[in-house]
């Protein structure tokens, strides 16, 4: 690569990842501004303050006459962040337990077994994927509606239960990679295919269970549509939700509080993406990321 | 002889009997999910949509009632050629872009891990807190993006609030949320033989060349993919749009596209039926485009052997 070259595709690089960045920055900016200054295009805030973010965590700081200080505690309130990130806990632990076991089941099924029709199974799984999920929202809420799980977090955790397609293809994948020899081997002595699958191919794929972790962890993290449908009271509210519900209201909610709480929904799964960076890249390249 | 063949063959039927019960057990949590929350919606979707379905009164069968008032309907005309236009706009610009933005940092210089994770990190963003993020960039007052065009002269446009505008804006969005193809195509970018380009440089190709010869077919299958999950994302646009224009309702509809359309019916107006009947439809789009890029791509798309 001659010098050239190489300073242009630093300064492209450079260019693109600042304009990438470039809005999260202004965010976190912005989320540092008092209350009356948010809404103005100074890059930098002049006074940084944490006011907005001990308003939406709920921590309020003692008044000081200001005027904005009577604004920022009626709002106060309003996005719970420490009961909607409860919430989204709550589901996603309960969810990714039931991802976790029921995928690895299914992919060792698809993986190891021989019966007849598992390639049609298998094919039929994989054609589901394409299925886009709008097509059986309507259906999918008159099941729960009967099963009087509206306005519960049943419809939310509950399905995840039963092995997605996704997953069960990445699984399988990983699971074909590893060789049939300690199984048999294992199987010999007498070990079970239970056994074989719990002792041998679970610990083996724990790069794999990682990546369809953290995958279903940003799904739940991201979901509005599951939460928008299924839960009614404000006390059930996750993140996204929670976040969507102060946005509808933006009205009267400052923009520094916005930014704030856009922030506070941010850092944790951006924190959890740079921590885990590497089996990230690997696991989004060899399979696609759900979009 | 005869007896010893048929016992061998009676414990063969034995066992693949045992093997297919096995197979069938192991693979449960995957089939029954698939009968519960799969087909089984699917058919009672197909049924309701061919019923009157008020949600509160149980449904009344209408024949093709829903399908023809859908044929009338401007609005669903509207959000067809919203969503239509949307994926011919985005999916070709995104797939220039990742490819471009792949090809970038797939260059032997340093810092490559560092720039991927910040063309990534707008991915991990979720979208709730995207759609306020971009709501402030765009502002037409204050955000920096109209500051900055003020700033060199220019009137910038009123973005969100103009329906000339709106469109592209979303799709400003979307092309920000572009890490998973970029590193798809980073990825098969690295799995494309080193040998293609050294001999295509004896032979005299410069990079132009090596990129429409080499690279290109290379990354002909992952186009294919990266295409077909665009295509079955754009007719599921909701929750972006749905953020960034449900205070201020979208400029004329311009940014009123299928599956938001689609949750209105069932969801504000409770038009189950009405709403079934676009899920299908919304179905055999999505199928029929597929198949068409499928069919479209046989010829440019490229597997090594």
């Amino acid at each position: 690569m001659s010098r050239g070259a190489r300073i242009l595709t630093y300064l492209a690089l450079a260019g693109v990842s600042g304009a990438f960045v470039a809005p999260l920055l202004w965010m976190v900016s912005a989320s540092l501004k008092p209350a009356r200054e948010a809404a103005s295009t100074a890059l930098l805030p002049d006074r940084p303050t944490l006011r907005a973010y001990q308003s939406i965590i709920g921590i309020h700081a003692a008044p000081t006459g200001a005027a904005d200080e009577s604004q920022t505690s009626r709002d106060a309130g309003r996005f719970n962040y420490a009961l909607y990130a409860r919430n989204t806990l709550l589901i996603l632990v309960l969810s990714l337990a039931g991802v976790l076991l029921s995928s690895s089941i299914a992919a060792y099924g698809f993986a190891r077994l021989e019966f007849p029709g598992r390639k049609l199974l298998f094919g039929v799984c994989l054609a589901t994927m394409m299925i886009p999920f709008p097509v059986i929202m309507v259906p999918t809420y008159m099941i729960f509606k009967q099963l009087g799980w509206i306005g519960t977090f049943l419809p939310l955790w509950a399905p995840a239960w039963f092995a997605s397609a996704f997953n069960v293809f990445l699984l399988r994948q990983f699971f074909m990679s590893i060789p049939r020899d300690l199984e048999e081997s294992a199987m010999l002595d007498g070990c079970s295919r239970w056994g074989c699958f719990w002792r041998i191919i679970i610990p083996l794929s724990t790069p794999a269970l990682a990546v369809v972790a953290l995958f279903h962890t940003l799904t739940v993290w991201n979901d509005l549509v599951g939460p928008l449908i299924y839960l009614s009271h404000p006390d059930q509210y996750t993140l996204a939700l929670g976040l969507q519900f102060l946005q509808s209201r933006s009205g009267d909610t400052p923009w520094n509080e916005l930014m704030a709480a856009s922030t506070l929904i941010i850092l944790p799964v951006v924190v959890l993406f740079l921590l885990t960076q590497r089996l990230f890249i690997e696991g989004v390249s060899s399979t696609g990321i759900k979009a | 002889m005869i007896r010893a063949t048929e016992s061998i063959r009676g414990r063969a039927r034995r066992r693949s009997r045992a093997d297919t019960l096995a197979g069938l057990l192991w693979t449960a949590p995957w089939w029954l999910g698939f009968v519960l929350l799969l087909a089984l919606p699917l058919a009672f979707s197909l049924y309701i949509s061919f019923c009157d379905y008020p949600l509160l009164q149980p449904p009344v069968f209408a024949g093709l009632e829903n399908y023809k008032q859908l044929a009338r309907d401007p609005t669903f005309g509207k959000v067809v050629a919203n969503t239509a236009l949307f994926s011919v706009v985005s999916i070709p610009l995104a797939t220039g872009l990742a490819i471009l933005l792949a090809i970038l940092l797939h260059q032997p210089i340093r810092g490559r891990a560092f720039f991927r994770a910040c063309l990534f990190v707008p991915t991990i963003v979720p979208l709730a807190a995207a759609g306020l993020i971009w709501m402030w960039m765009f502002n037409p007052e204050f955000g920096p993006i109209s500051a900055a065009l003020r700033a060199v002269g220019a009137t910038p446009p009123l973005w969100l609030g103009s329906p000339r505008w709106a469109m592209a804006s979303l799709v400003i969005v979307s092309l920000w949320i572009i890490g998973s193809p970029v590193v798809i195509y980073l990825a098969a970018l690295g799995d494309i033989p080193r040998s293609l380009y050294e001999a295509a440089r004896i032979d005299g190709a410069g990079p132009t060349r090596q990129f429409w010869h080499i690279s290109l077919p290379g990354l002909s299958p992952v186009i294919l993919f990266n295409v077909i999950v665009g295509i079955i994302g754009a007719w599921q646009v909701f929750a972006l749009p749905y953020l960034m224009w449900r205070t201020q309702p979208g400029p004329d509809q311009a940014t009123y596209f299928y599956t938001m359309y689609l949750f209105d019916n069932a969801f504000i107006h409770l038009k189950m039926g009405y709403a079934s009947a676009m899920a299908w439809i919304q179905l055999l789009i999505v199928l029929a485009l597929t198949g068409f890029v499928f069919w479209a791509s046989r010829k440019m798309v490229h597997y090594r052997a």
